[in-house]
């Protein structure tokens, strides 16, 4: 699901939603929801696949043994869900570190070579960006095959680097007109060089405020695939798999659905937040 | 106009070309072949049934016979459903995929569109807020968050709507899917418009045209409306490939008979044929859009059609 708007336009809410405070609740929310994620699960007497025969299908309740109660195979939700917290998290900064390392080789190199490869170059990528990522995702697990994690990120990576492309692209195009730039070209040194020694490193603000825009949008393919049976597999979990599962259940066991969701709609509010309040701090020049 | 359109059109169709292409070059990477089985066939007949494929001629022949078999709607056999032709498939499943897309975005345009001005004539009031707060929480929620909830609330516990399912010409089983599709769109069109009419409201020909006495409804149609416009215009192509991917989900949320679902489970069976005639399908279907949108953009912004 490309979403342009999921992060865009702060300038276009209402102030409260854009205070400064915003971001650092944010922070502190999701410093708090990663803490929860890497130490409950192993001091739980629960193991995300281990099964309580004597409680199934319980029903939330913070004085019984299962937090956020059970699913229909006695599997303690609590500690899947932060296990799917975990998990979609590890996916989404790996595939991020993907995405942006290939938007970031990509704009540059495009932008500094110029001519006709630039042309080539920013032409693919608008033709990929005018087309569902999700075609791309479904190709590769249909050829690769599902449920490896490789793939899960391979996939979700690839697609992911087309913003970041676009706009490193264009910062590179002003960068170009540079002083500096024409000096170390004088200097005869390689494209290469230059791209590694001058451009990268003055891109540094913009990459980093798109690195943080990218992660809760790679959380969001994955739970998307998952949701749909290509990501993760059971026993498994992540949180578009149990949000799924809970789909299915949520008649007879509507807490099977809405734990996941509230932790996944959660997670993307910290993360959207922080990295529109990383924007406002580092790249000025969006407003 | 005319040139204008046609050179949107000859930007479309190498697009098309590539994607056969690669779905083509696709197709022979995979592993395994369509005479793969348990047992490996004697040579000869192995030979056979390559040669009455055509499998043993040259690969440009072979990619000149896809295209040609493209051309006259043929997808070839489905492999994961042996008695159904990938173009049998598509032709079930797509009508009812195409009037959930299509149902979503007229919705979003209506509510979406009127909710922007809205929200940027009152700007600053409670009508305002609600509605940019309403169109945040929109954009915010993955439509497989949203789905499930609605028809957790709208389906199972007010029994106003069907929980899910399908039956042939019942409209009150397309509502909880369309609106569930359509949200997003809506708010997204909702917070573009709102932004880009409290902009050109701003520029100085509205002040004159206020200046020399026009009523604000006059200034708001005749003038400020159209290049209002024009950014939720632009993203109508986006909407669309947003639309078509979120269709995959709806169905499968709603249990909707539709070709979104059939790509996924073809994707699950590793039936290269039925996903590569999907995947061409869907992306002649975005790229048409997207052709109609650009086609509506240039007739909106006489300055695009020169560019």
């Amino acid at each position: 699901m490309r979403r342009p708007g999921a992060a865009a336009a702060c300038g276009a809410l209402p102030r409260a939603a854009c205070s400064p405070s915003a971001p650092r609740a944010a922070l502190v929310l999701l410093a708090g929801l990663i803490l929860l994620a890497l130490l409950a699960p192993p001091a739980s007497p629960w193991a995300f696949d281990s099964l309580d025969w004597r409680h199934l299908a319980q029903p939330p309740e913070l004085t019984a043994a299962h937090w956020f109660g059970t699913d229909r195979l006695g599997r303690d939700l609590f500690v899947r869900t932060l296990h799917g917290v975990r998990l979609s998290l590890l996916i989404s900064l790996l595939a991020s570190a993907i995405a942006v390392g290939l938007g970031v080789a990509w704009g540059a190199l495009a932008g500094l070579v110029g001519g006709r490869t630039e042309e080539v170059m920013m032409r693919f990528v608008d033709v990929l960006y005018s087309l569902p990522y999700l075609f791309f995702v479904i190709i590769l697990s249909a050829l690769l095959g599902r449920g490896s994690v490789a793939v899960l990120l391979l996939a979700i990576g690839a697609v992911g680097w087309l913003t970041t492309a676009r706009i490193v692209h264009g910062q590179t195009l002003q960068l170009k007109r540079r002083e500096f730039i024409e000096a170390a070209r004088a200097t005869g040194l390689s494209t290469a060089a230059i791209l590694a020694r001058h451009v990268v490193p003055n891109l540094a603000g913009t990459v980093v405020v798109y690195a943080a825009l990218t992660v809760p949008q790679m959380i969001l393919f994955e739970s998307f695939l998952s949701f749909l049976g290509l990501g993760v597999q059971e026993p498994y979990a992540s949180l578009g798999n149990l949000i799924n599962a809970g789909a299915q259940e949520m008649e007879s066991a509507p807490w099977m659905l809405l734990v996941p969701a509230a932790f996944l709609v959660l997670l993307l509010a910290c993360l959207n937040l922080l990295g529109d309040g990383l924007r406002d701090a580092l790249d000025p020049r969006e407003h | 106009m005319l040139s204008y359109a046609l050179r949107r059109i000859a930007v479309a169709l190498p697009t098309l070309l590539v994607i056969i292409t690669l779905s083509f070059v696709l197709q022979r990477l995979a592993p395994g072949g369509p005479f793969d089985q348990e047992q490996t066939l004697p040579p000869a007949v192995r030979a056979n049934l390559d040669r009455v494929y055509g499998l043993d001629r040259p690969l440009p022949v072979q990619y000149a016979r896809y295209l040609g078999a493209l051309a006259r709607g043929d997808f070839g056999p489905s492999l994961s459903q042996r008695d159904f032709t990938v173009a049998e498939l598509i032709g079930q499943g797509l009508p009812l995929s195409a009037t959930l897309g299509l149902a979503a975005v007229l919705l979003a345009i209506l509510v979406g569109i009127p909710a922007g001005i809205a929200a940027a004539l009152a700007r600053g009031g409670g009508t305002d807020y609600a509605l940019t707060a309403l169109s945040t929480l929109g954009i915010a929620l993955p439509t497989f968050v949203t789905g499930p909830a609605l028809a957790l609330l709208f389906g199972l516990h007010l029994h106003w709507l069907p929980v899910a399912g399908w039956e042939r010409g019942a409209p009150r089983y397309l509502v909880l899917p369309v609106v569930t599709l359509a949200l997003p769109v809506a708010a997204y069109l909702a917070r573009l418009t709102r932004t880009s009419l409290l902009e050109v409201l701003r520029s100085n020909y509205i002040r004159s045209a206020r200046a020399r006495g026009l009523g604000a409804g006059r200034v708001l149609w005749h003038h400020a409306l159209r290049p209002a416009l024009l950014p939720a215009v632009s993203y109508l192509g986006p909407a669309v490939a947003f639309v078509v991917t979120g269709s995959l989900v709806i169905e499968t949320v709603f249990g909707l008979p539709g070709s979104g679902r059939y790509l996924v489970q073809g994707a699950i069976d590793r039936d290269y044929p039925l996903v590569l005639g999907m995947v061409i399908v869907y992306a002649a279907l975005t790229l048409a859009c997207n052709l109609a949108a650009d086609l509506v953009y240039g007739w909106l912004d006489p300055g695009a059609r020169r560019g």
